[in-house]
Parts: structure tokens; sequence; C-alpha cells
């Protein structure tokens, strides 16, 4: 069980990265400037730059959306999670603890969020759609309790150092993402887990008569989930100094699951490849900046994107794989 | 408790409408909130309490969730306890033919606050008290222009969300306001959906396709959020928001006016909370003699700059924005 095999398993994630290098390339052909980088304040500073830090929260999100999913279920409570601790985070912030305490807080609410969803679909055995969406409508709520319907600002130089702050030139949101991505790869790969994760999503009741204990597997997954949506709602918050309840994560969740399901992986459970859910983020977000670099009107958004959307996923499907292959033979 | 108070509140009013006139003093009047969808909506609550309190009314207000039918119930909940007047802030514009027109049987008058209804029969409300928020752009636009004074200046624009009213018409007014201005163009408008992670990540954009931000000379906001936002994103890419690139935006929220007294916006126009002080002075004076108000009551859209900031702030920042 060696490291490469994430990729054999996933095919070589060729049609993700030409993806993504088309996207690049029409990019830019609509904003020729758009791999200009140059530094600012010690910060690498160019589109590409925006593409990779305004990724970042879908990122961390589709890891562990890709390890739920892989499971043959889903996590529509994400966004809801990133709200809520995005808001502990803030009024924690405010009232001046101190940095760790802030991010222990933070990261325990986010483990509880996902734990409660564990339990609701390993023990309970509620569906997983069910189940999840109780905390995505229930969230915002808890989260607007908790800033007691404000926007909490703080100026709490620690907390804003999360998103504001940068290593080699990279903000530090691109840093984190990159890391706990390469991390998460690593632990499901390098020991059993990815294989166990996989044989749940393939056939669950067959796992557990092998001997697999799919109950601590399923619950594992949703608790990193939680703690995924826990430190994108830290970043989201750290970067505009502030949580506002209503909007933070906003329909991030089908953001994430977009991620996951451009960077191949199915949704019925079974292949899973976390890498490439990073690269599905950037092609979503890569997408997103360039829509905005383009200067078309602001109505024409979502159709650009539903375009591009349906195009990826064209090429991607089974049909076009067996077509490309058929015609390869000729 | 509450019971008891409604009861008593409900046969005091009974009284007074007997008695033919009720001053202000003693009204009772029942207002149907949305609920606390924005910091904008729960200082509206906290403005009305006030200027309730200053009056002397008893105001009891019921919070609808953003349902209508919380709202209906709380209308119909009203009309049982015999109010004096009824306000409603209505979360949609259909749909509210019946329960007013049961509020009109009972003799009750209604106030919208904020937004209007659709209907075919306008007997059914004594006024609406709404900002014009064509007029809010519009003056944005000509603050601009007056600060400019003939030179040459590229706006960008911050759209509100893609087909909200606010949005429609905070751009109608604006563009109204400075066609007349050759030297000013708007040179690119994007949504940042009234939020202040996407007025960032718009403005990032923004500054990256014109020149690293030397083109522009102005950022037009529809909200002071999308506009925290940018100052943001203007700071991030070494340029000065407020100095090297003039801020105008919409509402008068707390967090502008600390961005004017640091010098980082140049201005915003009032979205006032208070559409209640108004709508009371008007039920105040149909019901003393009769006065019918206009069906609409447009309030002020007031136009602050940093010279006032500072108070500003200081005085608004304990109502729940």
């Amino acid at each position: 069980m060696s490291f490469a095999r994430s990729f054999r398993l996933s095919g070589t994630g060729a049609p993700q990265l030409a993806t993504l290098a088309v996207i690049l390339f029409a990019n830019w052909l609509v904003f020729p400037e758009f791999f200009d980088l140059r530094m600012q304040d010690g910060r690498l500073f160019g589109s590409l730059i925006d593409v990779l830090n305004r990724g970042a929260p879908v990122a961390i999100l589709a890891i562990g959306m890709t390890l739920v999913i892989a499971t043959k279920g889903v996590d529509l409570s994400v966004g809801a999670i990133m709200a809520i601790c995005g808001a502990v985070a803030a009024t924690m912030a405010s009232d001046g603890y101190s940095l760790p305490v802030i991010l222990i807080a933070a990261l325990a609410v986010g483990l509880v969020c996902g734990l409660w969803n564990g339990l609701l679909v390993a023990v309970l055995d509620i569906q997983p759609i069910i189940a999840t969406l109780i905390l995505m409508v229930t969230g915002r709520g808890i989260a607007q309790l908790i800033t007691e319907g404000q926007i909490v600002t703080f100026t709490h130089q620690g907390l804003i150092a999360i998103a504001g702050s940068s290593f080699l030139g990279l903000p530090m949101p691109v840093v984190i993402a990159v890391v706990l991505g390469v991390a998460a790869a690593a632990l499901v790969r390098l020991t059993a887990l990815g294989l166990l994760v996989e044989s749940i999503g393939v056939n669950r009741t067959a796992s557990t008569y092998a001997g697999v204990d799919s109950r601590s597997v399923l619950i594992t997954a949703y608790v990193v989930s939680g703690l995924c949506a826990a430190v994108a709602g830290i970043i989201a918050a750290s970067d505009i100094r502030g949580a506002d309840a209503n909007n933070a994560g906003l329909w991030l969740e089908l953001d994430a699951i977009l991620a996951v399901v451009v960077g191949g992986t199915s949704l019925f459970g079974g292949r899973f490849s976390i890498l490439l859910s990073l690269v599905g983020a950037m092609v979503i977000q890569a997408m997103n900046t360039g829509i905005l670099l383009s200067g078309y009107p602001p109505e024409l958004n979502l159709i650009v994107k539903a375009v591009v959307i349906v195009v990826i996923l064209v090429v991607q499907s089974p049909v076009a794989g067996r077509l490309t292959t058929f015609f390869r033979r000729r | 408790m509450s019971t008891r108070k409604l009861l008593l509140g409900a046969v005091f009013s009974c009284a007074l409408s007997f008695a033919g006139a009720a001053a202000a003093a003693d009204m009772t009047i029942g207002f149907s909130q949305i609920g606390s969808e924005s910091g904008w909506r729960a200082a509206e609550t906290s403005v009305s309490k006030i200027e309730a309190e200053k009056r002397g009314i008893d105001l009891k207000i019921a919070d609808a969730q953003q349902k209508q039918e919380n709202q209906i119930k709380a209308i119909r909940s009203f009309i049982a306890q015999g109010v004096d007047a009824i306000f409603v802030a209505p979360v949609v514009a259909t749909g509210w033919d019946d329960v007013l027109g049961e509020a009109k049987d009972a003799e009750i008058p209604v106030v919208l606050l904020d937004r209007t209804i659709d209907t075919k029969d306008d007997s059914l409300y004594l006024t609406a008290v709404t900002s014009d928020t064509v007029h809010e752009g519009a003056v944005a636009g000509e603050w601009l222009a007056k600060e400019v004074a003939g030179k040459d200046c590229n706006v960008v624009e911050l759209q509100g969300t893609v087909g909200s009213s606010p949005a429609i018409n905070r751009k109608k007014g604006f563009d109204e306001a400075i066609a007349s201005h050759s030297n000013i163009k708007l040179i690119r408008s994007q949504t940042g959906d009234f939020t202040r992670t996407k007025g960032k990540e718009v403005m990032e954009s923004f500054i990256k396709a014109e020149g690293g931000g030397k083109n522009i000379c102005a950022v037009y906001a529809h909200n002071d959020d999308m506009q925290i936002g940018a100052i943001q994103a203007i700071k991030e890419a070494g340029l000065k928001p407020g100095t090297d690139i003039l801020m105008v935006s919409i509402d008068a929220v707390p967090d502008i006016f600390k961005a004017m007294a640091d010098g980082e916006a140049n201005a915003t126009v009032e979205l006032t909370p208070n559409m209640a002080g108004p709508a009371f002075d008007a039920v105040a004076a149909f019901k003393a003699d009769g006065t019918v108000p206009p069906k609409w009551i447009q309030t002020e859209s007031k136009l602050y700059l940093p010279d006032t900031a500072q108070a500003e702030y200081e005085a608004r920042k304990d109502l729940g924005y």
C-alpha cells in the first residue's frame, strides 16, 4: 500500500489536470496578465495567488467531503459548521482570548458538530443527506445565537494572521490547505484507513460482516469533515476580520461536493482521491476568478459557471471515456 | 404576566377607542417584524423600541423568523387583542389581502415598514414608510460628482445580489446621477452579493484587472459590508483606501463609520433604521383628528462624511447592527 497507489486507483488524474489547464488558459485569454506575479509586502500578489487563496476554504472542505462521499454519504452541513466555528472564533477573539485557546475551542466545536452527524448516520442509521440537513438548517441559527445577530468584528492580531500572513510568499490559507490535503492523503493511503473507507462505500453490510468496524470508520469520516469545516470557518472569519453568521460559508457545501465530483470521486462511494479533490476545488475557483476578471455583466456569472461545469462533467463521464477509447482503436 | 398585560392593553385600548381619539401616549401598537436576517434589521427593531418608549407607546413586537405564515398569525393575534395600529415589515410582497382585510374590518390601521406589498386594494393599509433606494444611489453619485469636481474618474461598482430590488435601484440611481458627468466613467461592475467576503474577492480581481488598482479612482458599493471587504483588499494591494481610491457606499452601518474615522472611507448614504418613528407620528395624527397621511412616506437618505464619523459610530454601535 504505497503512496503511488492513490494515483493508480483514481487513474492518473489526467482529466482533472487537463481541465484545470484549460480553464487557466481560458483565463489567460480573457485577461492576458493572469499569470503576472509580483511581491507585495512580502507576499506574492497576482490573480493566480487569488485563485489559490480564495479556493483554499473550499479545498479544505473538499478534503473532509471526499472521505464522507467515499463512504457513500454526503455532508450538507459544512457551510453551517463554518459559520458556527467562525462565530465562536470571532466572538472569543473580540473577548480577547489568546490564539491557541480560540483555535482549540473552534476546532472542538467543529469536532462536536462532526460527531453529531457521525452518530446520526452511523448509530441511528439515518440517511446522510437527511442527517446532515438537520445541522445545515439549524447551524446558521446556532451561529446567529453566538453572534447575537450581529457581524462580530475583531482586531485580534493572532487570529487575523491565520488568513493574513504568509509562508514563503504564499498566503497562509494555501499553506494550510496543502498541508492538510497531503497529510490526509498520506493518512488514508499509508494506513488501511483508505481501504476501509472504500469498502464501506462499496458495501457497508459486507464490510461489517468481513470484520470492519464500519461504525467507527463512518463516525471518523464525519468528524474529519467537521474539523475541516472548522478550519475553513476560522480562515473565513480571519479573512474578513469578523464573523457573518448569515453569509459565512453560504452554499459552500455545494461547491465542496462539486469539487469532489470534479476530482473524480464517485458519489456512489468507493473510489476516491483527496488530492484530485483539491484540484477540483482549484478548477472551481479558477473559473470564479476568471469570471470576475473577464468584466462580463454579473447576470452572466451563473450561466457561464453552469456551462463550464456541464462541459467538465460531460468530458469526465464514462460515456465520453468509452467514446475516446473507441476512436483511439480506429 | 404577559397575558395579563395583553388583556389590560386590549381593555385599555377598547376603552380609548370608545372615547374617540387616542393620544400617542396611550397607544398600543403591534409590530410584525420579519426576523433577524441582518444587522440592519436588528437595528430597526431596537430603534423602533427606543422611538416607542420616547412617545410612551406600548409596542408589541412579534418576530416572524422570515416566515409569512408567522406574520399572518401575529397580525391576527394583534387584531384579536384590539391594538390601535399594526405595523408590518412584510417578508414577501404578495398574499396579504385576506389578513389585511380582516384588520380593515376591525378598523385597525396598518402601516407597512421598509418594504411594500403588491395589492390591488391600497385601502388595505394606511401608509407605507420606506426609503427610496433609487434616490440612495443618486445621492452617492452626486457626492462623487461633486468630490472629483470635473476631473476624470474611473469608477468600479460592487453590486448587491443580482436581481434584488435594492441592487437594481441603487445602480439605477447612481447611473442617472453620473450620466450628466462625462468625466465619470463606470469601468467595471460585478456582484458582491452584499457580503464582506464577496466584496473583498471581487475587489481583489478589480485591482488586478485595472493595472494593480492604478486605473481606479473610486469604488461605489451597494452596501457598506461589501465596501469594508473592498477596503481590506485595497490595503492588501499596498494602496490607501480613502486617499488613493475614493470610497462611497450605502447603509451607514457602524463599521463604515469606524473606517471613515480612520480615513479609509469617504462617504456613506444612510438607510435609516428609524422607519417606526415617522409611522408612529402618522398613526398618532390619524387617531387624533383623522389626518390621512400620504400613501408613501419616504425616509431621508442622508449623506454622512468623515467629519461626524466618530460621533455617529459611538451613537450607533449599540443598536444591534
